[in-house]
């Protein structure tokens, strides 16, 4: 058989395999002989063993066996083994491997070889996998190459030099001097690779750059011959005179232009001339314009010619490729902060992209009609953007909910304006959007007093027609809860009024608890809201309570614990509930009590009602309710000090007054992040601060017990107020035999921790 | 950040070819990665270009870095460039480098990759090196090309054996 049937003969026999398992067994029959070939040494074969070899590798199979073939390969006088020879070390051998240094002295003959094809060989290998120090190695013989060889040896030089440069930096003083007389080459070829290299060089060492400065007014001549030449068929694409050129230039152009007003004055007439001739009918003109429009974007250029460039962006908006539409919307990204009106003037346009197929364009589009939304527009942009939200993919949904949410936070018009948008976005895409959007909804629906009513209309009609989107469950429970009087009172200016009795609030709320769509935490809400409405309803009380001793015995042990709170609630501290279950006051988003970022930690839990939970959970229902009566006392105990803190608005009941009234009067003064602060009977408590993101701090409390004997019955509870950093701790415990109960107060945590505040989730 | 640290802005970094069920006909690296990196970074475009829709847009985004494909018959041709680079040209590029192959195996087909495969790596080195355009007319690479054939040709004529 001829040895090129050899190698196609192999790839057919591969190709015809019918399993994978086939392919591998094929695949190693043929390792096994082209080791055996490499072995033998034969001159003949060799070389078509290496190309069977390369073949494997490409299937993704291993070949390092090879590398040392290479080398030989490389190294032998034949110019067919050495070009595959070479192709095989750019294959096989990167930087990483040893074997590439062997090579370095085969390049460094090759790269004097008479034949100017064994030196581009050389030449290319060494561009594409020489390592820094056969770069450094061979240098001085690139930089040579570089000025004394023909131009099919020298453009390939300037290439290696740019990965020389890359590999290397301080090599560049190196090519400096060649690089600048390189420009005066005819040769497109050499002129490419020339600005290329430039291009390197000035990136790399400022004071190049400035150098290179000078040679501006020359690679302006360059550019306007190419522009205004007359058909030159052997470098025109589509009526454009050299468009790979054009375009390296201009970007060469663009880094000596940038922040420097004589560069950029000297450029001018040429980007204005370029901008205006160039037809960009096909994809090589519009590379070009393309090319352009960055760079006027980014030297100093005259106002003229930046509106020159916007409007050829915007002309781009209109073209039937789409990939010249969506490179002219990322290029409109770019300068919408800067040359914001001029994009604004495109705004229709873009906002029509919107609804193009390609999720690309779509994407491109809603960045830039996001950064688009002004206080102006607010009201039209935001119908283009809630109607994409319910046709986008999904895949842009999560962003775009978000976005709609910054907008309509900055620029909304009214607060009614800005409830509706939330809530339609809570219906449309309700299960993309983030955490805390409950949590600022709320805020926000409680900052809007004149319009509880209203909301709570609405948010009831749309609970009552969908109660699978989590967020929006949760907020609808949370203000019927809070707001359930107003709901019942059935009348309300902003919407047709409908009857709507206790037992029909009560069924929402127990939908939503027994629905399986509904998350723990949805349940929460519901069964906390079906509990405030005690207080606000007159006659199905005992509904209520029936509800909540059923999820006493709730497998979820969340639930479980509120509703036996709730529980002890109606039981023991009848004569609370009232105050307890009272409207929230007011949370002002800006206030030291209410931010983004949040406090969690096992132990330390909000407290805007003063329920704090005890840290042990599993305790029988019977100690739940001891514990809320000893919390109660930990919170509102005589060993209080009065003040209350400013924020806090004053509460009308003097018990809740004293319940809201929390550890005031402690200073915090910064400490270590990991503090002890409790130390007695064998219980050790330390506190630990870490910082998780900006935003999130962690605090931990640590129990541990020094003492050889065990502690049981070990009970928990901690009380935070709103203000400021200081929290309270109770505990008790048995230890051998004896029932120990302490009290400590943390005033003080680390420094970090009290620079930011601690935001609460409603209940 | 997988791709390697010591690459500048500008730079193609990858070019691929695969079928339309995800074989890999050709890869050419201009930067240094592991195997690793390379097998994960081939699978995850392969996959990323092959699910997109027929009229799509050329261009798409994927980590930092911008991805051009294009479908010519059976193969997809697909660069790796870097944020600043020109979409566009590089669409010229990879319509050039079809051009060549067309012209040098005459009606090029995806058949003549798979078993030409060095010959599609030899046309591609003679028209970029290290990620960059050496040779911007296309008479120019295909005359280069020829002569380099022939003589690899005088070669075989003097052993009496074809190449490989």
């Amino acid at each position: 058989m001829s040895p090129s049937a050899r190698l196609q003969e192999m790839i057919r026999v591969i190709r015809s395999a019918r399993t994978q398992g086939e392919e591998r067994g094929i695949i190693q029959r043929e390792c096994a002989e082209i080791r055996a070939q490499f072995r033998q040494g034969d001159n003949g074969v060799r070389s078509h063993s290496l190309a069977k070899l390369l073949y494997v590798h490409m299937l993704g199979y291993p070949a390092h066996f090879g590398q040392m073939e290479c080398v030989r390969l490389i190294a032998s006088p034949r110019y067919n083994e050495k070009r595959i020879g070479y192709l095989g070390a750019m294959m096989l051998l990167d930087e990483k491997q040893d074997a590439s240094l062997l090579i370095t002295n085969s390049i460094k003959n090759d790269l004097c070889h008479s034949s100017q094809y064994v030196q581009s060989l050389a030449l290319c290998t060494l561009g594409c996998m020489g390592s820094a120090e056969m770069c450094r190695d061979l240098a001085p013989e690139i930089e040579r190459l570089l000025r004394a060889s023909n131009s099919y040896i020298k453009k390939k030089a300037t290439l290696c030099a740019v990965h020389i440069i890359r590999k290397v930096p301080e090599l560049g003083e190196l090519f400096t001097p060649s690089a600048r007389s390189l420009l005066s080459e005819k040769n497109h070829g050499v002129l490419h690779g020339a600005v290329v290299l430039i291009t390197q060089l000035c990136e790399r060492n400022p004071d190049t750059l400035g150098q290179f400065r000078k040679a501006v007014p020359e690679l302006v001549q360059i550019m306007r011959s190419l522009v205004t030449s007359s058909y030159s068929p052997e470098h025109n694409i589509a009526g454009i005179s050299d468009p790979f050129l054009q375009v390296r230039i201009l970007r060469l152009l663009r880094i000596l232009g940038h922040n420097n007003d004589s560069a950029s004055e000297a450029m001018n007439d040429l980007l204005a001339q370029v901008a205006t001739n160039t037809d960009s009918s096909k994809t090589a003109g519009s590379a070009v314009l393309y090319e352009t429009v960055l760079t006027i974007m980014d030297i100093n250029s005259e106002s003229g010619l930046r509106v020159l460039a916007v409007n050829i962006l915007g002309r781009f908006l209109l073209n039937n490729d789409r990939n010249i539409r969506y490179i002219s919307m990322t290029s409109l990204q770019k300068i919408v902060q800067t040359d914001h009106n001029a994009v604004q003037r495109h705004r229709g346009t873009i906002v029509d992209c919107l609804k193009d197929q390609d999720t690309s364009v779509k994407r491109r589009a809603l960045d830039l009609s996001l950064a688009l939304v002004s206080a102006v527009n607010i009201r039209s942009m935001m119908k283009e953007l809630l109607i994409f939200l319910s046709t986008c993919p999904p895949e842009l949904r999560s962003q775009t909910a978000s976005g709609i949410f910054n907008a309509a936070e900055r620029y909304a018009p009214s607060k009614r304006w800005h409830i509706d948008t939330i809530m339609h976005v809570l219906t449309t895409a309700g299960g993309d959007v983030r955490d805390e959007t409950v949590p600022n909804l709320i805020q926000l629906i409680t900052a809007t007093s004149e319009l509880h009513c209203y909301t709570v209309h609405k948010l009831y009609r749309a609970l009552l027609k969908d109660i699978s989107h989590q967020s929006l469950v949760q907020v609808a429970c949370w203000c019927i809860g809070e707001y359930g009087d107003l709901l019942l009172k059935g009348e309300c200016e902003e919407i047709e009024p409908v009857e709507v009795t206790e037992d029909d609030v009560l069924d929402a709320l127990e939908t939503v608890l027994q629905s399986h769509m509904s998350s723990p935490a949805t349940r929460g809400f519901a069964l906390t809201a079906t509990m405030k409405l005690s207080t606000r309803i007159t006659d199905n009380v005992d509904r209520i309570r029936s509800i909540v001793s059923i999820y006493g015995s709730c497998i979820d042990l969340e639930l479980q614990q509120r509703a036996v709170e709730y529980n002890a609630l109606f039981k023991k501290y009848d004569h609370m509930r009232a105050a307890v279950l009272e409207r929230m006051p007011v949370m002002d988003k800006n206030s030291p009590g209410h931010t983004n970022g949040d406090i969690s930690g096992e132990l330390i839990k909000e407290s805007e009602t003063s329920k704090s939970k005890p840290a042990e959970t599993g305790f029988p229902s019977e100690s739940a309710s001891q514990k809320v009566c000893d919390l109660l006392d930990l919170l509102g105990g005589p060993d209080t000090p009065s003040p209350a803190p400013a924020i806090t608005p004053p509460t009308t009941n003097s018990s809740a007054g004293d319940l809201l009234d929390l550890l005031g009067g402690l200073e915090p003064t910064p400490v270590v992040p990991n503090l002890t602060v409790y130390e007695k009977n064998g219980l050790t408590l330390k506190l630990q601060c870490d910082r998780q993101t900006e935003t999130d701090v962690t605090v931990t409390l640590i129990g541990s017990n020094s003492s050889l004997s065990d502690i049981t019955n070990f009970t928990l509870q901690a009380a935070v107020p709103k203000v400021s950093l200081k929290m309270r701790v109770r505990m008790s415990f048995s230890h051998q035999g004896t029932l120990c109960q302490d009290t400590v107060q943390i005033d003080s945590f680390p420094s970090d921790v009290l620079n930011f505040q601690p935001s609460f989730s409603p209940l | 950040m997988i791709l390697s640290e010591d690459v500048f802005l500008l730079q193609m970094r990858f070019l691929l070819l695969f079928s339309r069920q995800g074989k890999l006909r050709l890869q050419k690296w201009f930067t240094a990665l592991s195997d690793r990196d390379k097998k994960k970074i081939i699978r995850d475009i392969t996959h990323l270009v092959l699910s997109r829709p027929p009229k799509a847009c050329n261009f798409l985004q994927w980590r930092d870095l911008k991805i051009v494909y294009r479908r010519y018959a059976s193969l997809y041709f697909c660069c790796g460039l870097d944020q600043e680079d020109n979409e566009l040209i590089t669409l010229e590029l990879l319509h050039r480098y079809v051009e060549l192959l067309d012209q040098n195996f005459g009606n090029v087909c995806e058949l003549d990759i798979i078993f030409n495969f060095e010959k599609a790596y030899f046309i591609l080195d003679e028209f970029v090196i290290c990620g960059e355009v050496q040779e911007t007319s296309k008479a120019s690479v295909a005359k280069s090309l020829e002569e380099a054939d022939s003589l690899q040709e005088t070669m075989e004529e003097y052993m009496s054996k074809p190449t490989y």
